[in-house]
């Protein structure tokens, strides 16, 4: 009964978004843009101290200030236990058990961590009763770097201990084949707490709707989240619906809850709408940041460059919360040795609680740090055997087939050698130094990414494509779109199968009680994951549709297509779509189709055995993972990995230290590039971030205070602190996608920082293993300054 | 107290605390949510206006200050329902992510192109300075100035 196979003549066009327009001219209704009658203001009172116990809370005072609604402590949350474990459309979290309190109790672990609510008529009002809710600290000793953390007798931020999650590879005879090695080149490197930093703040508005259903209305990437607002009100989840709106950028940084718990106790409580607006100050004071690490690397290597052995230890700081970080250090521990293949390798990987801000997602997820480490080895190896950076990557390059150290083997096409030989190649001609204390150099970095969530998840993500009886077409998901054109794909996909002209198709996103739950904006996985949703939709209505025509004119299915709102049939005839689908409803066929997509499955591996008397599993925030135990389960744990290679040339001064990026190549196989335009966004965007990764950005904490509560203080690049970023797409229709398209949403920020510092040390001859690389730390490398890095 | 400015040509009264931001009062009072707030503190360009076709950050400019003066929104830029040909570039050229930085990003190029006319891509970069954006990295952005202005200096002829 199918019809001819469609065709998809949308795939690969450079389509602008069906939101530009309204972007453009700022139509859309964000998170903050949105008010109700009779609407209250909501702020959140926050700790001042990053460790002290709470020896009394008094609102009596504040709760009597004009204005003021509701004030809310813990004793006020119904369920005052918020899970962090992973959000979205999964069924199995396997052991994680991460838990938090919505506000705090006795004790708080960091300066920013949420400790009563208010509500009042006006912000003013209820900004005014949170200053005058009385909080009673007693400032307690805390820790402040991992390494005093995972000492013997340090203050513990959770009473199990300051380990919070461990995990172990262990491939091959790490010791032998280092000893045996024709080059050994230790390195230790540092990274730095950074921010997710997208220009709108957190925000939300809540009210009860008419039906007695908690309706949130806020940007985020997990709509999912209803479900633990629901379980913190004592609801059943079908009483909680969240309805995300179009996201000012996310990074992972809207990917834990934010305001919608808050907003739901105080929606539930006042049954009064309710906003809350985070000001950017307490967005990077108290959002979850990227882990810190601490990296040591030991590298083996052949005369000929291949690399026989890694030996690798991480240390990364959670913070004084778990959130997703055991999962953030498993990317890391996958993906330690890089997309090369290694016969040998140890890893060793543990993040411990910390009184700092928490750390938690943010793109790239833990396969982006390791990046610094693993590519600066790289090259180090590359320059000890005199071997050119392209060789010394080409001649390891993983390939289909291969196995990664930790078990999983590799079923797609890796096209790095190409990728790193085009980003290389694209550079040009070398710039000359513009002046005598200038140095020029170039430097390369590949990566691999995962995208789509751990298989041991069991992801899933459902999409609703229909026609409407004018032979407009509606697309319905659940996705979240933050930005990266999720939405838009969608509408691309759906369109190029039933021949609708894009004006044409209305989509509806992100509505956890009328769109169908798609899952999270995150992990690269929304093009994948909804993308091929939509696509199974989309071909299944197209043959009930093309069946029906096929009855109308009396031939076979397989004879029609659909094209331009017309059914056309091999022998000319046409019909218009309006007209089959009027016949459709004559027979009882449906104008729609609801699909699911399962991604491939996979039980947990040996190292994600759990238990021993270190797992404590009815302590919040206690996570321990057991060592690794090889030959359990298939080693697969992710569904598939993007692979890139970027390449920069960088101008160093040696008189002040600044390093400016003059080129910038970013080479990545894609897969297929649904929408080019799309792609080289998503990937000159990441960049962009990389760079501010490796060149600026830095959270900067005096004893768990946050001294960098400002854009003034924590700088993003800004357009003149970048250079143009050129990309390359490659596609070779190897991924697990719609129409073989690879996630590009995270990959692209992991190689930059390595880049910058291999084309430091092509340049300078020094090697710059702390981010960011700052003119002071630059200068240090140089021997220009004296004294301890600050 | 009472303050009047025009807003996107078009005369406007409003009463307002002295200490109210001219963002407060589009956003709050106006309904003009096309200034978005992004840091009230002046770094990150969200809320930029035109105030007297210079940029602005609404959310550092007391209203007191725009008394008798001239205010533009993105809102503004449309002409007969049409897209100004500078917002049909950022469309055109994909400049436009999440959006939330989009509409100071336009007025600020506006600003700079028409003062600026033969600006290269460094002079651009630049100008945008006062305006973050963390999604796009800025590359496609200029090149969506650079081809308006491009195309707006060929057509003003030599």
């Amino acid at each position: 009964m199918s019809g001819a196979p469609d065709r998809p003549d949308l795939i690969g066009q450079r389509i602008p978004r069906h939101d530009a327009r309204d972007k453009v001219t700022a139509t859309i209704a964000y998170a903050a843009d949105w008010a109700m009658p009779g609407m209250l203001h909501a702020v959140v009172v926050r700790s001042p101290y990053p460790s002290a116990q709470i020896r009394r809370l008094d609102a009596a005072r504040a709760s009597a200030m004009p204005g003021v609604v509701a004030i809310l402590t813990a004793k006020d949350v119904p369920h005052n236990t918020l899970a962090t474990d992973v959000p979205g459309q999964t069924t199995t979290v396997g052991p994680l058990r991460a838990h938090l309190h919505v506000l705090a109790e006795d004790r708080v672990r960091y300066q920013g961590e949420p400790v009563a609510l208010v509500a009042a008529e006006t912000l003013e009002q209820a900004r005014a009763a949170a200053e005058a809710v009385e909080v009673d600290y007693e400032p307690l000793p805390g820790v402040f770097d991992t390494a005093t953390a995972l000492a013997p007798g340090a203050p513990r931020v959770h009473e199990a201990g300051n380990l919070l999650a461990e995990w172990r590879i262990a491939r091959g005879d790490v010791a032998a084949a280092l000893a045996g090695a024709a080059v050994v080149i230790d390195g230790e490197y540092e990274t730095s707490f950074v921010d997710s930093g997208y220009i709108e703040p957190e925000a939300g508005v809540a009210w009860i709707d008419g039906d007695g259903v908690v309706t949130i209305r806020l940007a985020t990437q997990v709509i999912e989240h209803y479900r633990d607002v629901a379980e913190v009100l004592g609801v059943p989840q079908n009483r909680v619906r969240v309805i995300g709106t179009y996201v000012g950028g996310g990074f992972g940084g809207k990917e834990d809850v934010t305001v919608e718990v808050y907003l739901g106790l105080l929606a539930w409580k006042t049954r009064r709408p309710v906003k809350m607006v985070w000001t950017r100050q307490e967005s990077l004071l108290s959002r979850a940041k990227r882990h810190p690490y601490r990296l040591r690397y030991r590298t083996g290597a052949s005369r000929s460059g291949e690399i026989v052995a890694q030996q690798v230890e991480i240390v990364g700081d959670s913070g004084a919360y778990a959130y997703l970080s055991a999962l953030v250090l498993l990317y890391s521990t996958v993906t330690a040795a890089g997309p090369y293949r290694v016969p040998n390798v140890a890893v060793h990987a543990r993040v411990a609680y910390t009184n700092n801000p928490p750390t938690s997602a943010m793109r790239g997820f833990g396969a982006m740090q390791v990046v610094f480490g693993y590519e600066s080895q790289m090259d180090r190896v590359g320059a000890a055997l005199g071997l050119d950076p392209v060789h010394v990557r080409e001649v390891n390059a993983l390939r289909r087939g291969d196995t990664l150290p930790v078990g999983q083997v590799i079923e797609t096409h890796v096209a790095l050698p190409v990728l790193a030989r085009r980003a290389w190649d694209s550079l040009g001609e070398p710039t000359p130094p513009r002046a005598p204390h200038v140095r020029v150099g170039r430097g390369l970095a590949c990566n691999l990414q995962p995208y789509g969530r751990i298989v041991w998840l069991h992801d899933w993500s459902s999409a609703w494509v229909g026609f409407e009886m004018d032979g407009s077409l509606v697309v319905r998901c659940g996705a979240p779109d933050v930005g990266g054109g999720q939405a838009s794909s969608l509408c691309q996909i759906a369109a190029g199968v039933l021949g609708v002209p894009l004006a044409r198709v209305s989509v509806h996103i992100s509505d956890s009680a009328l769109t169908p739950l798609s899952g999270t904006t995150t992990a690269s996985r929304q093009l994948y994951m909804s993308g091929n949703a939509t696509l199974k939709a989309a071909r299944e209505l197209r043959e009930q549709v093309l069946g029906v025509a096929a009855s109308m004119l009396g031939v076979a299915a397989i004879e029609l297509d659909l094209v331009e709102g017309e059914v056309r049939a091999r022998d000319g005839r046409t019909l218009a779509l309006k007209d089959v689908l009027a016949g459709c409803a004559r027979a009882s066929v449906p104008r729609s189709r609801l699909a699911v997509y399962h991604a491939p499955a996979g039980e947990p591996i040996g190292f994600m055995k759990v238990g021993g008397p270190d797992m404590a599993p009815h302590t919040p925030q206690t996570l321990a993972h057991g060592p690794a135990e090889p030959g359990r389960g298939s080693g697969k744990v992710f569904p598939d990995y993007t692979f890139g290679a970027h390449a920069a040339e960088v101008e160093v001064d040696t008189e002040t230290g600044v390093v400016r990026i003059l080129k910038y190549v970013a080479a990545h196989d894609v897969g297929r590039a649904i929408n080019p335009t799309s792609v080289e966004g998503q990937i000159q965007g990441g960049v962009v971030q990389g760079l501010g990764y490796g060149l600026l950005e830095e959270v900067l904490l005096d004893e768990g205070v946050n001294q960098t509560t400002s854009f003034a203080s924590y700088l993003i690049p800004a357009a003149g602190d970048v250079p143009d970023v050129q990309p390359i797409v490659c596609e070779s229709g190897e991924g697990l996608g719609p129409y073989g398209a690879r996630g590009i949403g995270e990959p692209p920020i992991g190689p930059p920082a390595a880049a910058i510092a291999n084309a430091i040390a092509a340049a300078t001859g020094a090697r710059l293993a702390r981010l960011p690389m700052t003119g002071e730390r630059v200068l240090r490398a140089l021997g220009a300054l004296d004294g301890k890095d600050g | 107290m009472i303050v009047r400015f025009t807003l996107n040509g078009r005369p406007r009264e409003v009463e307002t605390e002295p200490h109210r931001t001219l963002l407060d009062v589009l956003r709050d009072t106006l309904g003009q949510l096309e200034a978005k707030e992004g840091c009230a503190e002046g770094a990150c360009g969200a809320c930029t206006v035109l105030l007297d076709g210079r940029p602005a950050s609404s959310c550092l400019t007391l209203v007191p200050l725009v008394e008798g003066r001239r205010v533009t929104t993105v809102r503004g830029l449309e002409r007969d329902g049409r897209l100004h040909p500078l917002q049909e570039s950022f469309v055109a050229h994909g400049a436009v992510q999440c959006g939330f930085c989009t509409p100071g990003v336009l007025l600020t190029a506006l600003w700079y192109v028409e003062k600026n006319p033969g600006a290269d891509r460094e002079q651009i970069r630049q100008a945008l300075g006062g305006n973050l954006c963390r999604c796009t990295g800025y590359t496609k952005i200029v090149d969506a100035i650079e081809a308006w202005s491009r195309r707006a200096t060929a057509e003003a002829g030599p």
